[in-house]
């Protein structure tokens, strides 16, 4: 009886190793949003420089990939030329929200690199991205033809996250 | 050629701390003096060889090789010196060298100076110190080896983490790995303790100075990050239960019952197994602190960069090292004698019931730093357990301990005196009760549970001056009687009272932070802030240009009652190497308050919005904790400890590494 007590330890330890080995197959960069499955939160933002804003109503009726970014944002740059084949292939429909950001200053950068989006809204205060759950930009939702987010991408997009987990989303969603 | 030789030197280490793993542990089952002895020079050379290493990376930092992958991703040439240096330890790779160097100081330090322990002893726990070695400089070169080149290399780096360039933050990774490692000494000694069947008071007066030594580098430690994360991150609290604050935590709460119940084994000699337990848990919880950040486990705010390689690596190791070390003792321990008997109500006791509660807060806190964890891979939900859940569940445990402190000192060995020990403590219930209503008083709005803890604070603090006069006869003998035993009052003692006594501030400071006062506000040069009494003119900002970052640094003139009290500057910094603004907190402190500062996003028009603060008694917790790690240095200072331990009894009949193994 008492040497079984001294078991307890080790097999404790036991227990929570089997946990942390469950741990490590999820992938942390994942972080689960709260709202996958669920509708996309109401907004509706003012536009960039007088263009037409942007809407949860405009992104109603087709498969839709809401995109986070702002041009202090490095990590942005880098998913920046796939964003442009996106728009130059047309097959889905991206929206961008530009995060807490200046205008003028969104306004240089797409000057610079190219505008990949149908329709920007400017959220200054961030208001939006809290409802999102934004954690840092760049980040982007699918959200499917219902209106519900269906996936969350923390970080840029790379060209393996685009091939292996948005495109076959967007598939079968009948995105393109 | 530098940067090849200290990679060299890391692989040289390695196969050392292989040698010193397996020899001496075979020589000391065998009894051959010469295969025990070699774990001294091992140790010693396995020490030379990852000091080489480690500065062989520091002059990499140093002289900006760019050459060198792990450079280029943590340094800048325009970076300043002190910051070059500190970035070593700033990321994942450097900061295992760190690790690994401390690990073989300490380990060279036990060759050094451990003359006086038995030689079989000595060799089994520089052996386990051998073993530790090899899994990290292993996990180091196959996972993270911070020596890799780049070919071709950048013009320039990509610089640090603006938030980790602080004079603060600098020093406290090295602190907090004295800690975490120094617990590496009491979990060797506790399995080579296993290995030879045998727990003494003289085993246990060895494993207290290395314990002592860690837990005041962890206080520490933990302090600086604490503060750290007061005035850098600028959000006015100083402790958030983040992961990995909680990893940090919790072996400084088993540490601190292994403190404690070292005492009762080398007093009373009983305690033994749980002594030996808490050894191991306390460098566990240290080595899955390290990791748990790191393997991707968790996500937390100031992870590492996360490698899933690195991941199953690290779990590997912890398998081996905590698994090991606790089927070990499942086998070992049942067999150690069991030690002296003891009432409930004795010296012993209290002890008894401090480990209880100090373990129990540390299972708390691993339950909350891991639940989000459990829960996931049970039903898939994702939750986050925030302050709450530690401020409904930590908070209550302590409560007890720190009322039943006070008594524990009072209390004699084997049988103790309740009765006379509240008759003593009257005094203290008395202070304490006119703390609360003082507080009472003076205070407005703030929750009960603030009120109760400066009763506690003063409780703590009377209680243990009250134990201390006690000692030396205050006012019972004549004054000249009692001077001459305060002289020779054991260093130990001194730093009980000592170490009790900046709980005691401690505590005052975590209860009045309750009592802060907040204001968020969107000023425009010329306005007028109220904080707690305190007016805050916003006078307007200005661009000031820093080494490797630009700012607009404004400038806040602080009225009491129409009297400037501070003129404070706030800024806002950007490091346009990394892209990324920093809000830089002005602190003016009179040592009982706070007057915080910050500003954080530009408005139209020369706006901006600032976060004011009234601290009340904060600094305290920090004063706290110094006191406290100081009153730890006072009790490693003690005689008893210096001289080291006496032979043991019957060390002399008995052939060296007669005992079983």
């Amino acid at each position: 009886m008492r040497r079984l007590l001294f078991l307890l330890p080790v097999a404790l330890f036991a227990v929570i190793a089997g946990y942390f080995t469950l741990g490590l197959r999820g992938d942390p960069s994942l972080l689960p949003s709260a709202l996958i499955d669920k509708p996309a939160p109401d907004f509706a933002l003012p536009g960039l420089g007088g263009k037409p804003g942007l809407a949860r109503a405009d992104l109603a009726g087709r498969v839709a990939l809401v995109n986070f970014f702002a041009s202090w944002c490095a990590p942005c740059r880098t998913e920046h030329p796939l964003l442009m084949r996106l728009a130059e292939e047309g097959k889905v429909a991206l929206y961008g929200i530009d995060y807490k950001d200046k205008p003028e200053d969104a306004a240089r950068l797409l000057a610079q690199l190219g505008d990949p989006y149908r329709r920007i809204g400017v959220d200054r205060e961030g208001r939006t991205a809290i409802d999102f759950g934004v954690y840092g930009v760049p980040e982007t939702y699918v959200v499917d033809a219902a209106g519900r987010i269906r996936y969350r991408q923390v970080g840029p997009i790379s060209a393996a996250d685009w091939e292996r987990k948005l495109l076959p989303l967007l598939q079968k969603l009948g995105a393109s | 050629m530098i940067v090849e030789l200290g990679h060299y030197a890391l692989v040289l280490a390695l196969f050392m701390a292989l040698l010193q793993a397996s020899l001496p542990l075979v020589g000391a089952a065998r009894g051959h003096p010469a295969w025990m002895a070699l774990a001294d020079s091992t140790a010693l050379v396995q020490f030379g060889l990852v000091a080489l290493a480690f500065a062989a990376l520091i002059h990499a930092y140093v002289t900006s090789d760019f050459s060198v992958l792990n450079v280029v991703q943590n340094s800048h040439s325009t970076k300043p010196l002190l910051y070059k240096v500190t970035g070593v330890w700033g990321n994942h790779e450097g900061s295992m060298v760190l690790w690994v160097f401390i690990l073989t100081l300490y380990g060279a330090a036990v060759a050094l100076f451990g003359g006086a322990l038995p030689p079989p002893l000595r060799a089994r726990v520089l052996a386990v110190q051998g073993m530790i070695g090899a899994g990290f400089l292993l996990f180091i070169l196959a996972t993270s080896n911070p020596f890799i080149r780049v070919v071709p290399p950048p013009p320039d780096g990509d610089g640090l983490n603006p938030l980790l360039q602080d004079p603060g933050l600098a020093f406290h990774p090295p602190f907090l790995y004295l800690g975490y490692v120094g617990f590496s000494m009491a979990f060797s000694f506790a399995v080579a303790a296993l290995i030879e069947g045998r727990v003494d008071a003289a085993w246990a007066r060895w494993v207290r100075p290395w314990t002592l030594a860690a837990w005041c580098a962890l206080t520490i430690g933990i302090a600086m990050g604490s503060w750290w994360s007061y005035y850098v991150l600028g959000w006015g609290g100083w402790w958030a239960w983040d992961p990995v604050e909680n990893a940090s935590f919790m072996p400084w709460l088993a540490g601190t019952a292994l403190l404690h119940s070292a005492i009762v084994v080398e007093k009373r000699g009983a305690l033994k197994s749980w002594t030996i337990l808490l050894a191991i848990l306390a460098f566990s919880l240290s080595l899955i602190g390290t990791f748990l950040v790191r393997s991707g486990v968790l996500t937390s705010v100031h992870a590492f960069a996360v490698d899933p390689a690195r991941g199953a690596f690290i779990l590997l190791l912890l398998a081996v090292a905590i698994g090991g070390s606790l089927t070990l003792y499942a086998i070992r321990a049942p067999a150690l004698k069991l030690g002296g008997l003891f009432a409930p109500i004795s010296r012993e006791g209290a002890l008894v019931l401090n480990n209880l509660i100090l373990a129990t807060g540390a299972a708390t806190v691993f339950l909350g730093t891991l639940y989000p964890l459990f829960l996931e891979k049970m039903t898939g939900a994702a939750v986050s357990v925030g302050p709450p859940f530690f401020k409904a569940t930590f908070v209550p445990l302590m409560v007890p301990m720190l009322v039943l402190l006070v008594f524990g000192p009072l209390l004699a060995w084997k049988r103790g005196d309740l009765l006379g020990a509240l008759g003593r403590l009257k005094l203290a219930f008395a202070v304490s009760a006119a703390a609360a209503l003082a507080a009472w008083h003076f205070t407005t709005g703030g929750p009960i549970g603030a009120v109760l803890g400066i009763a506690l604070a003063a409780w703590l603090a009377v209680g243990t001056a009250v134990e201390w006069a006690e000692r030396v006869k205050l006012f019972r003998a004549p004054l000249g009687e009692s001077w001459r035993r305060l002289r020779h009052l054991p260093r130990a003692a001194w730093g009980m009272s000592i170490a009790h006594f900046g709980l005691a501030v401690l505590v005052a400071g975590i209860a009045a932070s309750a009592w802060q006062t907040e204001r968020i506000e969107t000023v425009r040069p010329g306005d007028t802030v109220d904080v707690a009494g305190y007016a805050f003119r916003f006078e307007g900002t200005e661009p000031v240009q820093g080494p490797n970052y630009s700012a607009q640094r404004a400038t806040f003139t602080v009225t009491r009652e129409g009297r400037t009290v501070a003129v404070m500057h706030p800024s806002r910094r950007f490091y346009p190497v990394q892209r990324m603004p920093i809000t830089d907190a002005a602190i003016r402190t009179n040592g009982f308050a706070d007057l915080y500062a910050v500003i954080t996003d530009p408005g139209e028009g020369g706006a901006w919005v600032a976060r004011l603060y009234y601290n009340p008694l904060v600094p305290w917790i920090w004063f706290g904790a110094v006191i406290m790690a100081a009153g730890g240095l006072v009790s490693l200072s003690d005689r008893r400890l210096r001289v080291g331990a006496p032979a043991r009894r019957g060390a002399a009949v008995k052939a060296p590494g007669a005992a079983p193994a």
